[in-house]
C-alpha cells in the first residue's frame, strides 16, 4: 500500500521533488503573506486596549507557531532517519534547522519589540520567553552539532538525537502560559471552543500564518536539494549534473 | 482602509517604531534566509565543479606521465 512512496528515498528522485514542489510554495507564500501582512498592518481594526501596537501579531504569531512546528517536523525527519536509516530524512534534520533557528529569533525579537510598550520591558525571565530562548539554543546546537563532525553520517546521526532529545521543550513551549504564572498571555486561536479574536482581525492572521507555513516549506525545499547535491557529490547523477555545467560555462568564456 | 491619512498610518497610533521595526526586522531575516538559500545551489555547485576539474587534471597528468614513461 506504501509502496508509491519508496522511490522517493531515492536521491535523484527527491532533488527533482523539491525543485518541482518549489514554485508552488513560493507562490503561495508570496500571495499570502503580502495579503495578510498588508491587511493586518493597514485595513483590520486596532485593538481596544493596544492600539495600533497589537499589528506585531501578524508577524510574532505565525514565526512562533513555527518556530515550534519546525522543531516538531526536525525531530520527526531525525526520527525516521535514526529508525528507518533513510539518507534524505538526516538531510532535512540539517535543512530545516536554520530555517526553524530564524524563525525562533523573529518571534523573540517581535515579541521583545511588543513587550517593551505593552509590558515596559523588553524581556523578562518569564517561562514561555525562557523556553522559547531554549528552543534557539537547540536549534543552535544542532547546526553547531552537524558543522563539528567530518564525517557527515556521524554528523547527522549526533543531531538527529539532540533533535530528538529536544522535542521535550515544544510541549514545555506550548503549556508554559498555563502551567506556569507568566505574563505572556494565553492563546487566543487555538482554544477548542471559540477562538476570542475578532474575525477582522483573525483572517489575516491566519493568511500570515499560512504564508510563513509555505515559506518555511519553500526554503526547506531548496536547502534539503542543496543538501542531497553535496551529500551524492560523489555519484554519477551529480557528476553528470556538474560537467553539463562545466560545459555550459565553457561555452559561455568562449562566446 | 483602517486609517484616514498615509501620515497616520506611519504614525501607527503612536507606536510607529515598534511596529515598523518589527515590520523591518522580519523582512531583513526572510530576504537574509532567501537569499541564503538560493545561492546555496550556487555555491555547491562551484565548489563541485572546482573538485571536478581538479580531479580531472590529476588524471590527465598522470596519463602524461605514464606515457611518458612507457616510452622511455
Amino acid at each position: 500500500m506504501w509502496k508509491w512512496l519508496h522511490p522517493y528515498a531515492k536521491a535523484e528522485t527527491a532533488y527533482n521533488l523539491c525543485y518541482r514542489l518549489l514554485p508552488y510554495f513560493s507562490w503561495l507564500a508570496l500571495i499570502t503573506l503580502v495579503t495578510g501582512s498588508i491587511w493586518g498592518l493597514l485595513y483590520a481594526p486596532s485593538d481596544y486596549q493596544q492600539g495600533d501596537s497589537f499589528r506585531i501579531i501578524y508577524f510574532h504569531v505565525p514565526t512562533a507557531i513555527w518556530s515550534m512546528g519546525a522543531y516538531t517536523s526536525m525531530a520527526i525527519c531525525g526520527l525516521i532517519g535514526m529508525v528507518w536509516q533513510i539518507r534524505n530524512a538526516e538531510l532535512a534534520v540539517y535543512a530545516i534547522a536554520p530555517v526553524g533557528a530564524a524563525f525562533t529569533f523573529l518571534a523573540l525579537i517581535t515579541g521583545a519589540i511588543w513587550g517593551k510598550p505593552m509590558w515596559g520591558a523588553w524581556w523578562v525571565w518569564d517561562a514561555r520567553l525562557t523556553s522559547e530562548l531554549i528552543l534557539l539554543f537547540l536549534y543552535l546546537g544542532v547546526i553547531a552539532l552537524y558543522n563539528s563532525f567530518e564525517d557527515k553520517r556521524t554528523a547527522a546521526r549526533a543531531s538527529s538525537i539532540l533533535a530528538i532529545v529536544g522535542v521535550v521543550n515544544v510541549p514545555i513551549i506550548h503549556y508554559s502560559v498555563e502551567w506556569w504564572n507568566t505574563l505572556h498571555q494565553g492563546a487566543s486561536i487555538t482554544k477548542f471552543d471559540k477562538p476570542s479574536i475578532s474575525p477582522d482581525m483573525l483572517w489575516p492572521l491566519l493568511l500570515n500564518i499560512a504564508g510563513f507555513l509555505f515559506i518555511f516549506a519553500a526554503l526547506v525545499c531548496l536547502r534539503l536539494a542543496n543538501q542531497i547535491l553535496i551529500n551524492d557529490a560523489r555519484r554519477p547523477w551529480v557528476k553528470a549534473f556538474v560537467a553539463r555545467r562545466i560545459d555550459k560555462s565553457n561555452s559561455t568564456t568562449k562566446e | 482602509m483602517h486609517f484616514n491619512s498615509f501620515a497616520e498610518m506611519i504614525h501607527m497610533g503612536g507606536y510607529a517604531v515598534y511596529v515598523w521595526s518589527s515590520v523591518f526586522i522580519v523582512i531583513a531575516v526572510l530576504a537574509f534566509l532567501i537569499v541564503h538559500s538560493v545561492t546555496a545551489k550556487k555555491r555547491t555547485l562551484t565548489m563541485l565543479r572546482l573538485e571536478q576539474e581538479r580531479a580531472d587534471k590529476i588524471a590527465q597528468a598522470k596519463l602524461v606521465a605514464e606515457q611518458a614513461r612507457s616510452q622511455a
